[in-house]
């Protein structure tokens, strides 16, 4: 018989399942994976070196598009990381709008993952639902900031204003009139609080409707129950975090053990897996949805009762009001230091992470004094995730790898930098 | 990080690694200088004996100090005339790759930077390793301990040029096949080396020399004038409102 020898596929990086540009070089024995040799760096932006190049503040837009999935948990990572150099801390009310957003944006995340994962694995119809809900709170996105993915809106000392008192409308258009315009706008007349109050309360119903389509679907447990199994060794091994380590039955969530933002108040609780396959960590995430979703409601109840300042009054770090300029000197003169050479943050340097809806997402920062940064080193967990895709995949067959990838919840934005 | 109890965790790092390990504790964090020569057995211990249990690889960079605490914007000495107008200096952003700078002198130019976490005990902390040599910067590797620094040391490597020894596979990750340089090092431009582009006439991608001109926006500025300390006195005793 003829000798059969492994042969080199290559997948991506244009292929629909590397999720934008993973380029995959795969040796293969048959159907079987061998090596999996990822080449990464496709979208590579010099993110990190393009900070060390501006002040401070004017890098906070490039952090929402690192994991451009996952904007503002990005922001917070690099705006805790200034704050902690500068030995300030945002106010109170601040802390609850982070929160709040932090888990709007694990949401956002979580629907995004869930959608492109069951495509990848054959299932169309969730990636159409889960846009649904998406889009309900991108509009909470622009709201706020008037960006519906790059918001650019925590800044060190607090976020950039305050929650709308009036939620943004649909306007009647060939497209949405009559009855479907008032369905449209049926939630948006009272406050963006208020907005997130019914979809709170309407989105365990959505939970359900995706697991409905997949948790005790045939083909989805035959594509992910028992592959890419982790174990609690390896997954700590690899400096996994998040989702990938809670799945291997690792009890670990920043959010709980090191709290940041208002964290510490809130009542939540961390889903873990037994097996540290696809399916569990499927599980893990949807589950954490309905813990986001229970979040959000505590954070829309205090923000409704407690008003107050969401922006440090430092104007040596937070530009002062309009009006204030039209009034005093200083104010003006504030003004135009800040925008124009920044503010100078303390030598040293500090490690501020965030449990980002991918695992922990981390900012190093090393300041000598300036109004720029020294070094910004950005910990991305997809990178890392991603370096095990070798000594996860082995012999697994190649459609695995496509449940694999899904599973990482990879986005080349923060792989990449 | 509020839960860290980092006290104890520094007194059992003195206890156990001595004058290997010089430790400092800023802001609630525990760095720690470690020599490249010592680095595995340290890294060893912090992963395996009780007390560290290290077991979490969070992170490992490169670090390049050329230039550090160094400004570009005079804001000390003016007297009789102006401050200077901010367009001097030597920063990344204002040369080409055929300018850059090639005769530096920075002592202990470069090092290695891991973050280390322990899901048991709650804790976490930050190895400096200096680089002994500036021209060729080597650190052991710390892939055989935790494997998750695979893919950390081959980005330090391929931005930084530092070489991690003993790392089984050291190629380049994030650049482009064929680089030619570290980009993340301060003398190399903030604008690149080459650029590229589709040729309709060789009817191929070409490289060729960037284009763009080098400019810098913001002079970087260092004020000795204690602008925090001031802002945290205004804050403090309101004086916009009395």
């Amino acid at each position: 018989m003829e000798e059969i020898r492994n042969y080199t596929m290559n997948f991506g990086p244009q292929h629909p399942a590397a999720h934008g540009v993973l380029r995959l070089v795969l040796e293969m024995d048959g159907e079987t994976i061998v090596r999996a040799d990822p080449h990464v760096g496709l979208l590579h932006r010099g993110t990190e070196k393009l900070a060390e190049s501006k002040p401070f503040n004017q890098s906070i837009g490039y952090m929402d598009r690192l994991d451009y999935v996952s904007m503002m948990c990005n922001e917070h990572a690099y705006v805790r990381a200034i704050e902690n150099l500068m030995g300030i801390e945002a106010p109170i009310r601040a802390q609850y709008i982070r929160t709040m957003f932090d888990e709007i944006t694990r949401i956002l995340n979580h629907l995004m993952w869930i959608g492109s994962n069951a495509l990848d694995l054959g299932a169309m119809a969730v990636f159409l639902y889960a846009f649904r809900e998406r889009e309900e709170l991108m509009d909470v996105y622009e709201a706020v900031s008037g960006a519906r993915m790059h918001a650019t809106y925590y800044r060190p000392g607090g976020v950039y204003r305050d929650l709308p008192e009036q939620m943004s409308k649909y306007r009647e258009s060939p497209w949405h009139k009559g009855g479907d315009l008032k369905r449209l706008n049926a939630w948006r007349e009272g406050s963006m609080l208020d907005y997130l109050t019914e979809f709170t309360n309407d989105f365990p119903a959505r939970v359900d409707e995706y697991e409905a389509l997949l948790t005790n679907n045939r083909i989805w447990k035959q594509r992910t129950v028992g592959i890419g199994i982790v174990s609690p060794e390896q997954a700590q091994a690899w400096g996994m975090t998040g989702a990938m380590l809670r799945g291997s039955g690792i009890a670990w969530d920043l959010r709980k053990k090191q709290p940041y933002a208002a964290y510490a108040d809130m009542d939540f609780d961390i889903p873990v897996g037994v097996n540290g396959d696809c399916y569990d960590r499927y599980l893990v995430r949807v589950e954490e949805m309905r813990q986001s979703n229970r979040i959000i409601q505590q954070c829309v109840a205090w923000l409704k009762a407690n008003p107050g300042p969401v922006m440090l009054r430092n104007y040596k770090v937070a530009p002062p009001s309009r009006e204030e300029m039209k009034n005093d000197m200083e104010a003006l003169i504030h003004h135009f230091k800040l925008f124009t050479e920044g503010y100078g943050v303390p030598a040293g340097e500090t490690y501020a992470a965030v449990e980002a809806p991918k695992g922990e997402f981390g900012c190093y920062l090393v300041s000598d004094g300036a109004n720029k940064p020294f070094r910004v080193h950005l910990r991305a967990p997809g990178f890392a995730h991603l370096s095990s895709i070798d000594a996860i995949v082995k012999g697994h067959m190649l459609a695995d790898v496509v449940a694999m990838i899904g599973t990482y919840d990879l986005v080349f934005g923060e792989v990449d930098r | 990080m509020s839960v860290i109890n980092e006290t104890s965790l520094v007194e059992r790092l003195a206890a156990r690694f001595g004058d290997m390990l010089s430790v400092k504790v800023q802001r609630n964090e525990v760095t720690a200088e470690v020599a490249p020569r010592d680095l595995i057995a340290v890294a060893t211990a912090l992963r395996d004996e009780a007390g560290f249990r290290f077991g979490t690889i969070i992170d490992v960079c490169g670090i390049d100090y050329l230039g550090y605490g160094k400004a570009e914007w005079d804001t000390d000495t003016a007297q009789g005339e102006s401050f200077s107008r901010g367009v001097e200096g030597q920063a990344m952003g204002r040369f080409t790759w055929e300018e850059r700078p090639r005769q530096v002198e920075q002592q202990r130019r470069f090092a290695a930077v891991i973050h280390l976490l322990s899901i048991e005990l709650n804790q976490r902390i930050r190895l400096r390793v200096p680089c002994e040599d500036d021209a060729f910067p080597v650190v052991p590797s710390i892939t055989p301990i935790w494997p998750g620094a695979d893919w950390f040391e081959r980005e330090a490597f391929d931005l930084f040029g530092i070489i991690f020894e003993g790392h089984p596979d050291l190629r380049r990750i994030l650049t482009d096949y064929g680089f030619v340089g570290h980009p993340f090092r301060k003398d190399f431009p903030l604008i690149g080396n080459v650029e590229v582009r589709y040729d309709p006439e060789q009817k191929r991608v070409v490289y060729e020399p960037v284009s763009i001109e080098p400019r810098v926006l913001v002079p970087r500025t260092i004020r000795n004038d204690a602008d925090l300390d001031q802002a945290r006195a205004e804050s403090a005793d309101h004086w916009r409102e009395n």
